[in-house]
C-alpha cells in the first residue's frame, strides 16, 4: 500500500495542452503512471500524446473513469478547476500551479466542505512538486529516479529539499513509501497533520520524514498530533533559522508574522513533541538511517 | 504589496470607513499650504513610509501653525526614517500627509488578517489601541476580541455587533461600529487584501469613530485583477535590489552577511542560508532561481549577487532534478566565463548526472570550489570568505 496513489490510479491532466504540462504528462507516463485523460475548456475532442482532452471534468470522469487529477491550470482560473475536480468526482487532487490568490484558496476549503466526508476530494498543494508513490505512480512534476521504493513517508512544503531528502535517503538504499508536496503557500489542500494522519495507518509507511519552514501554525499542530496520536517515529528539518522577520522568503507562506512561527521556536515545539529534528539539511538521510536502525534494534 | 496610509484612507473611506480630513503633500511648501486648505488651528503631520513605529522615531508631529508645518515637515523630507519595522538602512520620506488634529477619548485596535489556522479572514480587536498588536498580546492579552468570516457568507451584523459590545462601544455607536467593520471587511475581501490594521480607530470627543492610521497590504498573487492597486506600488519605499530582482522574475531579499547564495527552491534557499551560519558564516542574501537554472538566470543571479559589494564569497547549491546538473553546470560555467567574478565561488550539485557535471566545472579552467554535500559547501565558502584561500586548495 501507500497512501494517495498506486498503480490503480487513473488520472487526469487539467490544462494538458500546456507545454509545462505536456512535458510533464509525458514524465509521469515514462513513469509508469496512467494518464487516461486531460482536460481544457475549448479543446475538448482534440488529444495530446494520445491522450483524450475534454472540455468539462464531469466529461473526463465519465468517459474514462478517471478518479485523480493534477492542476496545471494558471494562477487565475486554478481556483475554478481545483472546483470543478471536487465537483466532478475526483476522489484525490495534486495542485503544482504557484501564485493563486490566497482568497481564492479560501473559496477552494470553503466549496470542498459542502461534500459529505466521504465524498470529499482530497486536495495537496498548491504550490508543491506533488506526489509520489515510487514504483507505482507520479503525480507531479518531481524527477521520478531519484525515489527508490521503501517504508519512509516524506512530507514536505518545499519541493527541493524533499528531493534533497529522497535523494540522501536513495543514496544510502533507504527507500520511500509515498512521498507528498503540501506546498509553500498560506492557505494549502491538506496540512502537515492530515498526512501525518494517513501514514499513521498505511501498513508500508513505518517511519516520517517532515520537511517544515518558517511561517503558519502547521508544524505546531502535527507536533500536538505527533505527541497524542502517532506511534510511528517522526524526524524533521526545519528550514529557516536565518530568515529575517516579516519578510516573504520566496514562497508566499514563508513568512514569520506571530509567535511559534520561527525556525527555532518551531524546532523547539516539535523537538518536546518527541520528534527528532535534523540539525542541516544534510543530515536528514543520516538522521532518518539513525532512527530506523534504533528501531530495527 | 504594502502602500501608504494616505492610500489606505482613501480605500477604506469609499467602502464607508470614517477618516479625518486630510491632504498630501510633496514639500514643506505644499504641507503648510494643504493645511491653510483644511483648515483649523492644529494638525498633525506624518511621514509616508511603509513601516510602523514612525511616531518614536520623529515621524509623526503635532502643529500649531503653518510655521510649525513648514519647519517639521523640512526635517522630514528626504530624510531616512529609521524604526524597528524597517532596518538599520531606513526608508526614505517622499510624502507627507496633512490632517486636522482630532481629539479624542479612547484608542480601539483592529486588525483583519488571513489566518492560516481556521484558513479564513479573522478579525482581531482590543479595547487597548495606540499600542502595537504584539504589544497588547503581551500585557493585556485579556482585551484581545477575536472573530473569524464565514466566507460563503461574509462578516454577518451579529458578528460585527458582538465585537463592538465586547470592546465596550457606546450604545449610541454600535451602529457605525458595525459599518466600520463591515466596510473593512469588504475592503479586503473585494480588493484581496491581507492585511488590514486601524491602530488606533478612535472614539472622538464628539462620539464619532474615526481610523486615525490605517495599513493595508495586498495579496501580490491576486494584483491581476486589480490594476488600480497594483499602480500604488512605491518603488523608493523598497530595497532597489529587491525590486530589480522582482522585475526580473527572481526572488531575493538581501541580507546583512557576505556570503552571497544562489539556489533553486525557496526551502532550499533559506536551508543553504541556514548551513552557511551552522558552519559559522553569515548570508548576504536569499535567492530563489526557480526550476529552470537556465544558463541565463545563473547569470543574472550572478549580477545580481555581485552588486552586493559585501559579497566576499559565492555559494551555488542547484539540487538537478528534471534539468541535468551537465547542463546547470554549463550554465554556470558559460555565466562565469560572460561575467567573471572576483571573489571565490563554491558549487554544489546535487541531483541527475551529478559526475558529469562535476567533470564539467572542473574542466573548465574557472577557479571553481566544488563540494559534494551542502555542509560541506558553506563550510567551504566560510573558509573562503575567511580569505583562507591555500588552506581551503590543501583541503580539495
Amino acid at each position: 500500500m501507500s497512501i494517495f496513489l498506486d498503480r490503480t490510479s487513473r488520472v487526469v491532466v487539467q490544462g494538458i495542452t500546456g507545454r509545462m504540462a505536456q512535458f510533464h504528462t509525458k514524465e509521469m507516463l515514462d513513469y509508469g503512471t496512467q494518464v487516461v485523460a486531460g482536460v481544457v475548456p475549448g479543446k475538448g475532442g482534440e488529444t495530446v500524446m494520445g491522450i483524450p482532452v475534454f472540455n468539462t471534468m464531469k466529461e473526463a470522469v465519465e468517459a474514462t473513469s478517471c478518479d485523480t487529477s493534477l492542476v496545471f491550470v494558471p494562477p487565475p482560473f486554478a481556483a475554478d478547476s481545483i472546483m470543478e475536480a471536487a465537483d466532478g468526482g475526483i476522489r484525490y487532487c495534486v495542485c503544482i500551479t504557484d501564485g493563486i490568490p490566497a482568497q481564492d484558496m479560501i473559496r477552494v476549503k470553503r466549496y470542498m466542505m459542502r461534500y459529505p466526508r466521504e465524498r470529499r476530494m482530497v486536495l495537496t498543494g498548491p504550490n508543491c512538486a506533488g506526489t509520489i508513490s515510487p514504483g507505482k505512480a507520479l503525480l507531479g512534476i518531481m524527477p521520478g529516479h531519484i525515489y527508490l521504493q521503501g517504508n519512509v513517508g516524506i512530507v514536505s512544503r518545499s519541493g527541493t529539499l524533499g528531493y534533497e531528502a529522497a535523494q540522501q535517503l536513495k543514496d544510502r538504499g533507504i527507500g520511500i513509501s509515498t512521498s507528498v508536496g503540501i506546498g509553500g503557500d498560506p492557505i494549502n489542500g491538506s496540512s502537515f497533520r492530515d498526512i501525518l494522519e494517513r501514514f499513521e495507518t498505511d501498513p508500508d509507511t513505518h517511519i516520517v520524514c517532515m520537511i517544515g519552514e518558517i511561517g503558519g501554525p502547521q508544524e505546531a499542530e502535527a507536533a500536538e498530533y505527533i505527541q497524542n496520536h502517532m506511534s510511528k517515529p517522526v524526524i524533521a528539518y526545519i528550514a529557516g533559522l536565518t530568515a529575517p522577520k516579516g519578510r516573504t522568503m520566496g514562497h508566499a507562506g514563508a513568512i514569520i508574522s506571530a509567535f511559534g512561527e520561527s525556525a527555532s521556536e518551531k524546532v523547539e515545539i516539535l523537538t518536546a513533541a518527541g520528534v527528532t529534528v535534523a540539525e542541516n539539511p544534510s543530515v536528514i538521510g543520516e538522521t532518518v538511517a539513525k532512527v530506523m536502525a534504533k528501531r530495527a534494534a | 504589496m504594502d502602500i501608504h496610509e494616505y492610500q489606505a484612507k482613501e480605500i477604506l473611506a469609499k467602502f464607508g470607513v470614517a477618516v479625518p480630513a486630510g491632504a498630501l503633500a510633496y514639500s514643506p511648501e505644499q504641507a503648510a499650504y494643504r493645511a491653510r486648505e483644511l483648515g483649523g488651528d492644529r494638525w498633525i503631520v506624518k511621514a509616508q513610509v511603509h513601516a510602523g513605529g514612525r511616531g518614536k522615531a520623529g515621524g509623526v508631529k503635532l502643529c500649531n501653525s503653518e510655521h510649525d508645518i513648514h519647519e517639521a515637515t523640512e526635517g522630514m523630507f528626504g530624510r531616512k526614517i529609521v524604526t524597528h519595522q524597517t532596518g538599520a538602512e531606513g526608508k526614505g520620506i517622499y510624502r507627507v500627509y496633512v490632517e486636522a488634529a482630532v481629539a479624542f477619548n479612547r484608542e480601539i485596535y483592529l486588525g483583519f488578517v488571513l489566518d492560516r489556522s481556521s484558513q479564513r479572514v479573522m478579525i482581531v480587536a482590543s479595547s487597548e489601541g495606540g499600542m502595537e498588536i504584539e504589544e497588547i498580546s503581551a500585557s493585556r492579552p485579556d482585551s484581545i476580541v477575536r472573530s473569524t468570516v464565514e466566507p460563503a457568507v461574509g462578516l454577518q451584523e451579529f458578528q460585527a455587533r458582538e465585537i463592538a459590545y465586547k470592546l465596550g462601544i457606546p450604545a449610541a455607536l454600535t451602529q457605525q461600529m458595525v459599518r466600520t467593520l463591515q466596510g473593512c471587511y469588504r475592503a479586503f475581501r473585494d480588493l484581496d487584501a491581507t492585511m488590514v490594521e486601524i491602530n488606533p480607530l478612535v472614539i472622538t470627543a464628539d462620539n464619532r469613530i474615526l481610523a486615525l492610521d490605517a495599513k493595508m497590504t495586498f495579496d501580490t498573487n491576486a494584483l491581476f485583477r486589480h490594476p488600480q492597486i497594483a499602480e500604488l506600488r512605491d518603488k523608493s519605499q523598497e530595497d532597489p535590489r529587491e525590486s530589480r530582482a522582482a522585475d526580473r522574475g527572481l526572488a531575493y531579499i538581501g541580507l546583512s552577511g557576505n556570503i552571497g547564495c544562489i539556489v533553486n527552491g525557496a526551502g532550499l534557499a533559506m536551508a543553504t542560508m541556514d548551513t552557511i551560519k551552522l558552519a559559522g558564516g553569515e548570508p548576504a542574501n536569499f535567492l530563489d532561481i526557480g526550476g529552470g537554472a537556465t544558463p541565463e538566470r545563473v547569470a543574472k543571479a550572478f549580477r545580481l549577487v555581485m552588486s552586493d559589494k559585501n559579497v566576499q564569497a559565492v555559494l551555488v547549491n542547484i539540487f538537478a532534478g528534471i534539468n541535468r546538473c551537465d547542463w546547470v553546470a554549463e550554465g554556470v560555467v558559460q555565466a562565469l566565463r560572460a561575467e567573471p567574478v572576483d571573489v571565490p565561488v563554491i558549487v554544489r550539485l546535487s541531483g541527475t548526472n551529478v559526475e558529469e557535471g562535476q567533470k564539467i566545472l572542473a574542466q573548465s579552467g574557472l577557479p571553481i570550489i566544488r563540494a559534494n554535500t551542502l555542509m560541506e559547501a558553506a563550510e567551504r565558502a566560510v573558509i573562503a570568505w575567511k580569505n583562507d584561500r591555500k588552506q581551503l586548495m590543501r583541503a580539495v
